[in-house]
């Protein structure tokens, strides 16, 4: 148990010393995972929408696949993606590799499947309900995904924190297209593998607390939205 | 609800999330860089933590280190990902020269690997005076030892001094011959946790914080000087491969200055590295 007493001691010490690093590397992380989480949202809400609504030959197969795709390996899209942005690969001349932009890819690769599966699954639930009323309307299909889409947001906010949840918490993919480069690409869960490989066990199971913490607080912020903005929408 | 409600999805919900997702570029630094494909153990130890920052106030040039085993740094430079190479395995080094991807490499720096091992010593190496002696009797005794198994430069030094021992490790592995196929410092973590025996350079095993029962058992055999050479990376194979500024480090490494960061840099009063002058 010592060990515990011993990374909390060390979070304690890290938070209050405000050190300038420590903020760095947090900033980082959620840099990098909020905007693989909106990139995700950007195509996988429409995308999963458009599955939920449309009725096409193969569509069970697809929804199989991005079901499966939840369950990727982050260090197979980690070594994917660092074979695709090397200088021997074919977006190598881009110049990518090892830089947050690179991070960014691989962690919309891991989340897009989450986003996609779940607005799916949500809005074909919606449409039950929907579908007639919608179709008597008139409705073109666009017209319907977008209502089901804006009257669904408050549920899809679960799966944008899978997606985030995803994002923030995997090391395999960060590391490998990131490099872990100190001022650069180390975010959170790259510095507690460095720190654990130093040995500095009760250092890396601190910042595991802070990254736990930053965790709580980013799902009691969308928690807060999602019973305020329901409030609204009932008033 | 229904159809304003498509139009305020637009206007309201994604328009500003489009804005936001624009507005913030993931920082990329400005100023010259050179990638620097190196070992755990230079990480680790805290060396390019001293020394590097020299570098940068001295030449305005940020060094990017991507720190991995030996073996997957020469590819990351074989596959044109990193302009200089700072790695300890001579042999491997001067092949990847030999093939055309160095342009030049030169010896920089060196220290030592040791064994590490639990303090009752079951093998009983602690006044053994030679390595392959020294492994004979792990083997024999099938105490446990952690390799690396990662193809780092540690790990080919290791495979080498079995061989010197004529011992093959591999049919005991899985038995008292353990692969942990990560770094140094996840290695002893392993071997602090089993109380086994590991070959490790000593930088890692100063810098490391996690010893636990674990000893420092056997040093100072000559087979054991574990020397770090510096490679540019060659512009012919890679021509997008910072060669100028490739080559102010290498000059800068290998200059009185920056001989002087490595050997100032020590651990509780010991000197890590010493430079070869």
């Amino acid at each position: 148990m010592d060990a515990f007493a011993a990374a909390f001691a060390a979070a304690g010490d890290l938070i209050l010393s405000a050190d300038a690093g420590l903020v760095e590397i947090i900033a980082l992380s959620l840099e990098v995972s909020l905007i693989a989480v909106g990139l995700s949202a950007l195509i996988g809400m429409p995308l999963g929408g458009l599955i939920a609504l449309a009725t096409f030959p193969g569509r069970r197969a697809i929804i199989v696949v991005f079901n499966a795709l939840m369950g990727l390996p982050p260090v197979v899209v980690g070594l994917v993606v660092y074979l695709l942005l090397s200088r021997s690969g074919p977006f190598g001349v881009l110049d990518l590799l090892f830089t947050p932009t690179a991070m960014i890819v691989a962690q919309v690769i891991l989340v897009l499947p989450i986003i996609v599966s779940l607005t799916r699954q949500i809005l074909e639930f919606l449409w039950i309900d929907y579908r007639e009323t919608l179709r008597s309307f008139g409705a073109t299909r666009i017209q319907c995904l977008a209502t089901l889409l804006w009257d669904g947001r408050f549920m899809l906010v679960t799966a944008l924190l899978a997606g985030f949840g995803r994002a923030i918490a995997e090391v395999g993919a960060v590391m490998i297209v990131g490099g872990n480069i100190d001022h650069l690409t180390r975010v959170m869960t790259t510095a507690i593998a460095l720190e654990a490989s130093k040995g500095e066990l009760a250092l890396a199971l601190g910042l595991g607390l802070i990254l736990l913490a930053i965790s709580l607080v980013l799902n009691v912020l969308a928690q807060s939205l999602r019973s305020l903005g329901e409030t609204w929408s009932l008033a | 609800m229904t159809f304003a409600g498509c139009r305020s999805l637009m206007s309201r919900g994604l328009a500003p999330i489009i804005c936001l997702i624009l507005s913030i570029s993931p920082a990329q630094a400005q100023r010259p860089f050179i990638t620097l494909a190196s070992t755990t153990s230079t990480q680790n130890s805290g060396l390019f933590r001293h020394v590097l920052p020299k570098f940068t106030r001295a030449t305005g040039i940020a060094v990017r280190v991507v720190a991995v085993g030996t073996g997957a740094a020469i590819r990351l430079a074989r596959a044109g990902d990193a302009d200089v190479l700072l790695v300890h395995h001579k042999e491997s080094e001067l092949a990847f020269v030999a093939a055309g991807h160095g342009s030049l490499r030169r010896s920089v720096m060196y220290n030592d690997f040791i064994l590490v091992g639990p303090g009752s010593d079951p093998a009983e190496i602690r006044s053994i005076l030679d390595v392959d002696h020294a492994l004979s009797r792990i083997a024999s005794a099938q105490a446990i030892f952690l390799s690396r198994g990662d193809q780092s430069g540690t790990h080919k030094r290791e495979l080498e001094l079995w061989a010197d021992a004529s011992t093959n490790p591999a049919v005991a592995s899985g038995e008292w011959y353990r692969e942990t196929g990560s770094g140094m410092g996840a290695t002893l973590n392993v071997a602090a946790a089993m109380g086994g025996y590991t070959l490790t350079d000593r930088g890692s095993w100063l810098g490391f914080a996690n010893k636990r029962g674990l000893v420092l058992l056997h040093e100072g055999d000559p087979r054991l000087r574990n020397e770090y050479g510096v490679v540019l990376v060659s512009r012919d194979r890679h021509p997008h491969v910072k060669a100028k500024a490739g080559q102010v480090f290498v000059d800068w490494i290998l200059s009185e200055e920056g001989m002087d960061a490595i050997d100032e840099f020590e651990i509780d009063g010991t000197r890590l590295f010493h430079a070869i002058r």
